[in-house]
């Protein structure tokens, strides 16, 4: 079938004339001029809110301003994005979003990347002529992963449409109206006690500090400053390919070695790699995947790494429970293992060791504090978790010069792992991994080849057949919580039988997290641009790596053999797997 | 091996019979009408009426209900709940005061009255004493100007009042509050 080719239309732009296809709105088209006309409720992924006025232009004939990230072209326009009156209203228009916006630039959490702020620099605002009445509503800090400060919030919406329309959560909506509305969850409860699965989206695409991760960064400060405590840290495969975004390097740079340096000037005894737990991870679920392909099920098995997929999973899915893989997460893996082998390996009483993992995630901060994940002793395994944001501010605030340190080596043994590690930080990842792995231990042959781009959902969502051996294995990968639930759709209606889905709750996977910096000039957050970027970099890690594949980890080995005993015995069972349970409130899918 | 594999960890029958409780049979049968319509979601407001029209008001456990039994989530069930005046998100008093503050009133002295009131009740307009005894509201217009200031509890109707004259008729009915309570038990032993 021949698509059928738009309608053209010509408009004119600040006198520029310009022909573009039928249904294009003022501002794309104006952005073919090379004029990035102000916005701030706008976001390209999300729907159209057309709420703040920002993007307002002039359109000749019509006395009117008019939101041009709403308004589509129409033969003959003529449109002004620059008068000296639009000039004014859109100053005016953040003047006024300004009235009631707390005056603290300076001590908040967003000074420097604050798009209102940099809105109002841009714009013109030098004074606030009108002192309008603040916003006095309560902070919600009590979950361990999301701070909601409704007082910073300027009501764009991005927020509560990225948390519906993305992530299929919902859990955002505004309450009251007038000056006492608020964005938060239903009743504005408690952040843990609603339906929040805690991925972080909401901070990613907030232009103000409205909502924030809850910091970690003085509890890390003081276990480095107390000379009674083993600190080590563990990095996510995701933190490598965006950490150097913060210090003003290309995004896609690969940054391992100068973030292994940095951590260890910021004091760090030990610096691992949540690679290794990835490898383990890979292992121990290979081995269960065999283990309930041989038993008839339950299948499809899921994967268990994304601690945002596991709160939907137990808030919005729970008859899908007994499908999660019982691996924890790669993270999980890793503190338990430098709380028990590392520990005993080192003649370091456990409880003396303080783990910090920094994560592109908001949501493990909450995995951290989950009752499955504590010791026996009643301690967590993990001690802190950091985002990439957090320790970026870190090693800014240290005063180390990141962009001129050599290159380090993470720290034997937990510190050594395989490609197939590195490539859990982006979409399709553990399946391409996993389906490494899967050949070896189908077919008892190496894999005859390493790379699977099927597998790789950049779009969001990816439904295939891989072959192994004698075997066709169906599989399907999805990132956004929205994109997963058509699949987990699939497999609760039974409509269709897969045998492994990869399901990571942000877009693009952890590369997408909710701990990652926010976007450098000239990307949006969630930019595909940048998340293309991020990705190549771990790929370009994997690409360069003599071993690829799990089940070659040296490291590995040796901690089986001196520790564990072999893939899913009863200590690793013990040890590394974990089960989940039904939560409320339950989520409406 | 475990238990996972055969207990059921589906909720669903748990959740949906609890929200039955909250909200009743005649309230289910309604949103069942509605979800059986083309667009549930556009049935919600109706649903909100129906719920506010049995309970009074709609409190936190009747919205969570109603977003599990329409499948609408929670936040936008609340979100709609708060966003109009004429829902009310708590109990309402035994006894609704109406102040009226329309232009009559006003000129003879309402705004006196409506502090006299709030200092009286402890409470702003808008909310109910912590016993359920009163809801303080104001009310524009009650076309009883030739009685101004005016002000109505319940169905009746007090005109020309004068602030001290309020704690007395408080106190009327916090009487009749009493005598009531103290029938209601002699007339079920009847």
């Amino acid at each position: 079938m021949i698509r059928k080719r738009k309608k053209q239309i010509n408009i004119t732009i600040d006198g520029t004339p310009l022909t573009v296809p039928e249904g294009t709105t003022v501002m794309q088209a104006a952005e073919k001029l090379g004029i990035r006309i102000p916005r701030l409720c706008y976001h390209p992924d999300l729907s159209l809110a057309g709420s703040c006025r920002v993007c307002i232009v002039e359109v000749e004939g019509t006395g009117a301003y008019t939101a041009s990230c709403s308004a589509p072209v129409w033969e003959g326009m003529s449109v002004k994005t620059n008068s000296p009156a639009i000039r004014e209203a859109r100053r005016d228009i953040v003047e006024l979003l300004l009235d009631n916006h707390p005056m603290d630039c300076q001590t908040c959490d967003r000074d420097g990347n604050c798009e209102l702020q940099n809105l109002a620099y841009s714009l013109g605002v030098r004074e606030r002529l009108f002192a309008g009445a603040r916003k006095e509503f309560p902070i919600d800090d009590s979950s361990s992963a999301v701070v909601r400060n409704p007082n910073k919030c300027i009501l764009c919406g991005r927020c509560v449409r990225v948390c519906s329309e993305i992530q299929g959560v919902y859990n955002l909506s505004q309450h009251g109206r007038g000056f006492t509305t608020q964005v938060g969850p239903a009743h504005l409860v408690k952040m843990d006690d609603s339906v929040c699965i805690q991925c972080g989206q909401c901070i990613n695409v907030c232009p103000t500090a409205a909502f924030l991760e809850k910091s970690s960064v003085e509890e890390v400060w003081r276990a480095l400053a107390d000379p009674e405590m083993h600190v080590v840290v563990q990095t996510a495969p995701s933190i490598r390919a965006a950490i150097g975004e913060g210090f003003d390097l290309p995004p896609g740079t690969p940054c391992t070695g100068k973030m292994v340096t940095a951590l260890r000037l910021l004091g760090f005894d030990a610096v691992f790699d949540t690679d290794l737990g990835a490898d383990l991870t890979i292992v121990e679920e290979a081995h269960e995947f065999l283990t309930r392909l041989q038993n008839g099920g339950p299948l499809p098995m899921i994967t268990s790494c994304s601690p945002g997929w596991i709160s939907f999973m137990e808030k919005f899915y729970p008859e899908l429970i007994p499908h999660a893989s019982t691996c924890k997460s790669p993270m999980s893996m890793l503190s338990t293992l430098a709380k028990t082998y590392y520990a005993e390996q080192k003649g370091i009483p456990p409880e003396k060791v303080f783990m910090v993992a920094v994560m592109p995630c908001v949501a493990k901060k909450y995995e951290a504090r989950r009752p499955e994940h504590m010791m026996e002793n009643g301690l967590p395994y993990t001690d802190a978790v950091l985002t990439t944001r957090e320790l970026i501010w870190m090693i800014k605030c240290y005063g180390i010069e990141f962009t001129s340190l050599p290159d380090g080596d993470f720290d034997a043994p937990l510190g050594l792992a395989t490609g197939a590690g590195d490539i859990f930080g982006t979409t399709g990842g553990v399946m391409e991994a996993t389906l490494r792995a899967a050949y070896h231990i189908l077919t008892d042959r190496p894999p005859e080849r390493l790379e699977f781009t099927e597998v790789r959902a950049v779009e969001g969502l990816r439904e295939t057949y891989v072959a192994i051996g004698e075997r066709n294995i169906h599989v399907a990968v999805a990132n956004g919580l929205n994109n997963a639930k058509q699949v987990l759709d699939k497999v609760t209606s039974g409509r269709e039988n897969f045998h492994v889905i990869e399901v990571m709750a942000c877009p693009g996977g952890c590369i997408g997290g909710g701990g990652q910096p926010y976007p450098p000039p000239h990307y949006h957050i969630l930019d595909p641009q940048l998340l293309k970027k991020r990705a190549a970099a771990l790929y370009a890690i994997d690409g360069s790596k003599k071993l690829r594949e799990s089940y070659e980890n040296p490291a590995l080995e040796e901690i089986y053999e001196k520790f564990l005993g072999s893939p899913g015995s009863e200590r690793a069972h013990q040890l590394l797997h974990t089960h989940y349970s039904p939560k409320l409130p339950r989520g409406i899918r | 091996m475990n238990c996972q594999h055969a207990c059921s960890t589906d909720n669903w029958a748990e959740v949906k019979a609890a929200a039955e409780r909250v909200l009743g049979e005649d309230l289910v049968a309604f949103i069942e009408q509605c979800r059986a319509e083309q667009d549930p979601h556009s049935q919600l407001i109706a649903v909100l009426h129906r719920v506010q029209g049995k309970f009074g008001y709609l409190g936190q456990s009747q919205l969570d209900a109603v977003a599990q039994l329409l499948q609408v989530p929670a936040a936008k069930v609340s979100g709609v709940a708060s966003f109009y005046h004429y829902f009310r998100l708590q109990p309402r008093g035994k006894f609704i005061i109406n102040l009226c503050l329309g232009t009559a009133c006003y000129v003879k002295g309402a705004d006196r009255l409506a502090e006299k009131l709030s200092d009286e009740l402890g409470i702003h307009f808008g909310e109910t004493t912590g016993d359920g005894m009163f809801t303080l509201e104001g009310a524009r217009c009650l076309g009883a100007c030739s009685l101004a200031p005016v002000l109505v509890v319940n169905d009746d109707m007090h005109g020309s009042v004068t602030p001290d004259q309020i704690p007395i008729i408080l106190d009327q009915y916090i009487k009749k509050a009493r005598q009531q309570s103290d029938e209601k038990p002699a007339q079920q032993q009847t």
